[in-house]
């Protein structure tokens, strides 16, 4: 069989609900502002179980403001956020609604919707129920509610996808490799069209409690807006946040029949693992290196044509610099001209919707060439070695452009997708 | 204190209303439970287990399926308060 050229993938959707914003014009308008969405956590529970971080980055809006009730009951939050996320893009690319007569063909029409943790709040309250009240009391959903497919499930029942649905699980870096995994799904001839993106709902105690005894979440519990900061001198760890974000990728060949507006192409994925270790990034960064390089490879781009990379940078102490350091070496004097974004630092980390929704911002900023600012960055460490946007967006240059957006996971998971203009 | 027919039907719509979506004056006693209200057997059962903790009985599993109405889940569970 003579196989057909391998199609390049375009970006056609976008849909997010984050700590910024309930769609993805008002988390971009907030993210342009240099806003952040973090604060005070007004639950009783935090009290109650001594915990020692009282803030994080919360959704913006609730989606039960969105979404019809008997979804709310049916769904935990991780898939409430993404349907509402998977809602909006689709809407977004202009794509006929599934049940209308000239839907898609659902046999081309694939799902990739990632969480890094799943249903954790389904398990929990399930837990309570059957310590507390039995067995018989627990709910018939709690099974579909819990699995970590069940974003990718619900998605895939939404629009009629019988491509394939997928959730690919790599903690902080599954949002980013969904979306690589969609990439390969159109490359390889399976869908026209992926439903591809990340969700994450860890808002619980149990979750800021196991998050707090690692030791990686900041502590600057008196001021939770100015508590990501990445590339900061000052900077005491991440701030968890919740939310997702759905892109819609298409066959450049599909995208153009149908004459869709086309924000950015995914030219390139890259993926590595590091072998090093389960919380610590290789401080080699050899992984880092080959995710990069390798979706530079596929793109068919040198380190010259990159201008912006938005960083995984959660604002740790080590993680942060290894990425710089993992650029630097990789791009060289190149990196001179690279702009970069450390967009957690107004988002707060959604774990495994971070991936998704920073490629939006990625997607977003080569559309709109206008690289968004990175917050609180008070005084840069001096190890940073590559140019920071700081307090105000940064205008990308005309022409041609390469922009990466680096996801990175517990486990040693690394990710790098790359973006180009249309 | 046992609960009357009227108010059980009326208990029993608001726990299908909130499962379904659909208003409660759609809980007709008369409606089938899988075609009249299309109830798949995982929401069935949802109901069943929100329908015990509101009324205070047990709907043992195997009796789920002689429940093919409305009116015969309000009959149960009269009979089993009374």
């Amino acid at each position: 069989m003579t196989r057909q050229h391998t199609p390049e993938v375009v970006v056609t959707g976008l849909g997010a609900t984050t700590p910024l914003g309930g769609t993805t014009a008002d988390t971009w308008a907030a993210a342009l502002a240099g806003t952040s969405g973090a604060r005070t956590i007004d639950q009783p529970w935090v009290e109650q179980y001594e915990l020692p971080i009282t803030f994080a980055a919360q959704i913006a809006v609730d989606p039960a403001d969105v979404l019809a009730r008997p979804e709310t009951k049916r769904m935990d939050k991780s898939a409430q956020y993404a349907m509402v996320a998977a809602r909006e893009a689709w809407t977004d690319s202009g794509l006929p609604a599934p049940t209308s007569d000239d839907a898609l063909d659902g046999d081309r029409v694939g799902v990739a919707v990632a969480s890094g943790i799943g249903g954790i709040t389904t398990i929990l309250d399930g837990w309570d129920t059957l310590r507390e009240r039995g067995a018989r009391r627990m709910l018939p959903m709690t099974v579909p509610m819990l699995m970590p497919n069940s974003p990718a499930a619900y998605v895939e029942l939404e629009f009629g996808a019988r491509a394939g649905a997928h959730a690919t699980v790599s903690a902080c870096a599954s949002g980013a490799e969904a979306i690589g995994y969609a990439v390969e799904m159109i490359r390889s001839g399976r869908a026209d069209v992926v439903v591809a993106g990340g969700t994450e709902a860890p808002m619980h105690p149990f979750t800021l409690g196991a998050f707090a005894a690692s030791r990686t979440l900041s502590l600057r519990n008196d001021s939770p807006e100015t508590a990501s900061r990445p590339y900061d001198i000052d900077r005491d760890g991440f701030v968890m946040g919740e939310g997702a974000a759905v892109v819609i990728l298409e066959s450049a060949e599909h995208a153009a029949a149908r004459g869709a507006r086309v924000y950015a192409k995914i030219s390139g994925v890259g993926l590595s693992s590091d072998a090093y270790h389960m919380t610590s990034p290789d401080p080699e960064g050899r992984g880092q290196r080959a995710a990069m390089s390798r979706a530079l490879d596929m793109a068919g781009a040198t380190p010259a044509d990159v201008v912006h990379i938005n960083a995984h940078a959660t604002s740790t102490s080590v993680g942060d610099l290894t990425e710089t350091a993992s650029i630097r070496t990789l791009l060289g004097s190149d990196a001179d001209h690279v702009l970069l974004s450390a967009t957690k630092s107004m988002t707060g980390h959604l774990l495994g919707g971070a991936g998704a929704l920073e490629t939006v911002f990625t997607v977003k900023a080569v559309a709109d060439r206008l690289a968004p600012p990175t917050i609180n960055v008070d005084n840069p460490d001096p190890q940073l070695q590559v140019p920071l946007v700081r307090n105000t967006p940064a205008a990308l240059p005309v022409g041609d452009i390469v922009a990466i957006n680096n996801s990175f996971g517990f486990g040693g998971h690394n990710v790098a997708l790359t973006v180009t203009n249309a | 204190m046992a609960a009357t027919t009227e108010e059980i039907l009326a208990g029993l719509a608001e726990i299908v209303a909130e499962e379904t979506g659909l208003p409660t004056e759609n809980v007709a006693a008369e409606k089938s439970f899988t075609d009249g209200l299309d109830i798949d057997s995982l929401s069935m059962m949802t109901i069943v287990t929100h329908a015990e903790d509101k009324f205070d009985v047990r709907i043992p599993d195997d009796q789920v399926a002689n429940l093919k109405t409305v009116g015969d889940a309000v009959s149960f569970i009269a009979d089993a308060q009374a």
